[in-house]
């Protein structure tokens, strides 16, 4: 009787199973599963669309990181995708800097602003942090709207892909995918390590019983601070190479519509899952791609499927189908 | 004449427009405010059913010739009605989980409602004319004072005080504070919370399509009149601090005050000032200006 069960507040969200240091074998044929799927792909389907989904997947895993195993929802995400955007774009296209540079200088840029943006939020919680979150972003996308550098409504465009490390000749379309799926691959495995490390360990305390946590000695706010920076720049990685494919960086990354759509991705593939983002982006992407001919349909369908997720579909795709093989996915 | 080099003309008129967008402000977040209270929900429909409200009174025009006064009660009525739908419909089932849930849900509800309305009219505004009782203007010497824009200021201003002072003052209102507190005991008392729950999503919403109505002769009828403003008033509410009645009134038409001076003397900062005052008060008050717990 004496085992603490309660939890704060009402039963949270789909806690990610963390198993000890061990990688457990399903897992890992499931990313070899993965990674095959994605190198045959681009000589099955349109590379760009693949890219696209691949960057979106990217930042799907970020976002996760965050509400999955620190349970907190940033609903302002989209300020670190979209200003790594415009630091990549502008920096290839007026200081002419090389992709792979670009690419760091907009990574380095979000974690800067996650690290203004995380210092002042972390604190707070729940709804409180979403809302908070939402409103800096939307800061972002005003300071975005009017600076000069970014073109206003106009983005920055035509930014220039040229060749990576000098080698990789990036206006070649499979040599392009295959740079965007190693960078993907990347930012996966650095989201996969850090759940699965001691630190991530760390973060499932606080998330489950924060004051427990704290009084083990561990200090929760520079833990969540950490993960809020972590999940930033990998969304500033995404941002970034997602500049250099379409060689362009437009105000629709920084809008709020889009901190919505990776929640979307997040939730459709299943909070707190391992491959869920990465299931939930191309299928959210393949679904535009489909509807973009419809205009506002894209929106309703959205909607939809939000609604459908809240109210009957919590553990998404992956969750589910994880629980169908009773294996964490 | 001229105030710190601007012509009071300028500055007087900017105060005009900011206390117009303040009692917008301050209408959402006050309906934001008691459902937040009783609910634990972030309502993101808030700006959809408030772009509701002013498509209705759009509708009751032109379908119904029903004019600008009978829809201040129509609009309300019928996105109440949307509101006690959505509640027993939906949101019901999510209060056993955490609250993000709403959030998400209601972020759904918006997406859809917008989509349906985008769908049907397109992005451009539909023209609503002033009532014949509200046209024309006063001067007052140093400024021009439309009649309806005076109007809208004392209505909402109205509307708010109203409410705050069912919810303070009144038996009824002491209920709903009591099963804000501890809605199990208050049920235990014999008082009906479900209900009450679902009548409150329905006022707070009803709130929302009333702002909607007031704004339809100032801003037209635009299905994605609610979608950015929606936003806005969500840092007006933090700013004030969640779940506080007066405090949502107070910061929501001083913020639109703010807005509106610094239009007149930094153009650049007039849209991001309200989430710089927000970071502020954050680091400062971290529970808003006049909430009591974060």
């Amino acid at each position: 009787m004496s085992t603490v069960t309660a939890k704060p507040g009402a039963a949270a969200l789909p806690a990610a199973e963390l198993t000890a240091s061990r990688i457990p074998a399903h897992q890992v044929v499931a990313f070899g599963i993965m990674t095959g799927l994605l190198v045959v792909a681009p000589f099955v389907i349109y590379p760009v669309f693949l890219m696209k989904a691949l960057c979106f997947a990217l930042f799907a895993c970020a976002f996760n990181l965050l509400i999955g195993y620190v349970g907190l929802l940033s609903f302002g995400h989209a300020a670190f995708l979209g200003s790594a955007g415009y630091a990549s774009a502008h920096s290839a296209k007026v200081w002419g800097f090389p992709p792979e540079l670009a690419i760091l200088f907009g990574t380095a840029v979000a974690a800067v602003l996650g690290i203004a943006i995380g210092a002042v939020t972390i604190r707070s919680r729940g709804i409180y942090f979403a809302n908070i979150t939402l409103a800096f972003a939307q800061m972002i996308f005003f300071f975005s709207l009017q600076a000069k550098f970014t073109g206003g409504e106009d983005g920055i465009q035509a930014v220039p892909r040229g060749t990576f490390l000098g080698l990789l000749d990036l206006r070649q379309m499979y040599v392009l995918y295959f740079v965007v799926l190693a960078i993907f691959l990347l930012g996966f495995l650095v989201v996969y390590r850090a759940i699965h490390s001691p630190f991530g360990q760390v973060l499932k305390a606080v998330r489950e019983n924060e004051p427990r946590a704290v009084s083990l000695g561990y200090r929760a706010e520079h833990y969540k601070l950490i993960a809020f920076v972590l999940s930033a720049t990998l969304s500033g990685l995404a941002g970034g190479t997602k500049a250099i494919v379409f060689q362009l960086a437009s105000l629709t990354d920084v809008h709020w519509t889009m901190s919505g759509e990776v929640v979307l991705m997040t939730l459709l593939g299943g909070l707190g899952t391992v491959f869920g983002p990465v299931v939930g982006a191309f299928i959210l992407i393949a679904l535009e791609n489909y509807l973009a001919q419809l205009g506002a349909w894209v929106t309703i369908v959205q909607g939809a499927i939000f609604i459908v997720c809240v109210l009957t579909f919590r553990r998404g795709v992956v969750g589910e189908l994880g629980r169908l093989l009773r294996k964490p996915l | 004449m001229t105030v710190f080099g601007v012509p009071t003309q300028a500055l007087f008129g900017q105060l005009l427009i900011g206390l117009i967008n303040g009692a917008f402000y301050a209408m959402l977040s006050l309906g934001l405010s008691v459902i937040f209270g009783l609910l634990n929900i972030i309502n993101f429909a808030h700006g959809a059913l408030y772009m509701m409200g002013a498509f209705v009174a759009y509708f009751a025009l032109q379908w119904a010739g029903l004019g600008y006064w009978a829809s201040l009660v129509i609009a309300p009525l019928v996105v109440g009605l949307v509101g006690l739908v959505l509640e027993r419909t939906m949101l019901k089932r999510l209060y056993h989980l955490d609250h993000l849930y709403g959030l998400l849900l209601t972020f759904g509800v918006a997406l859809v409602i917008q989509g349906v309305f985008r769908n049907e009219f397109g992005s451009s505004g539909l023209p609503y004319v002033i009532p014949a009782q509200l046209q024309g203007g006063y001067n007052l010497g140093f400024m021009f004072l439309p009649v309806y824009r005076a109007w809208v200021i004392v209505f909402s201003l109205l509307i708010c005080l109203t409410t705050w002072y069912v919810i303070e003052r009144t038996r009824l209102g002491s209920y709903l504070r009591a099963a804000t507190e501890n809605p199990a005991l208050v049920q235990a008392f014999g008082i009906n919370v479900p209900r009450m729950i679902t009548l409150t999503y329905g006022f707070g919403v009803a709130l929302a399509a009333l702002a909607g109505v007031l704004a339809a002769p100032i801003y037209q009828v635009n299905p994605l009149m609610g979608a950015d403003l929606i936003i806005v008033v969500f840092a007006v509410v933090v700013i004030g601090g969640m779940g506080s009645i007066m405090g949502s009134i107070v910061t929501g038409f001083a913020l639109g005050v703010v807005e509106g001076f610094t239009k007149v003397f930094y153009p650049e900062a007039s849209n991001t000032v309200i989430f710089v005052i927000m970071a502020v008060v954050l680091l400062i008050r971290p529970a808003g200006l006049f909430g009591r717990t974060a």
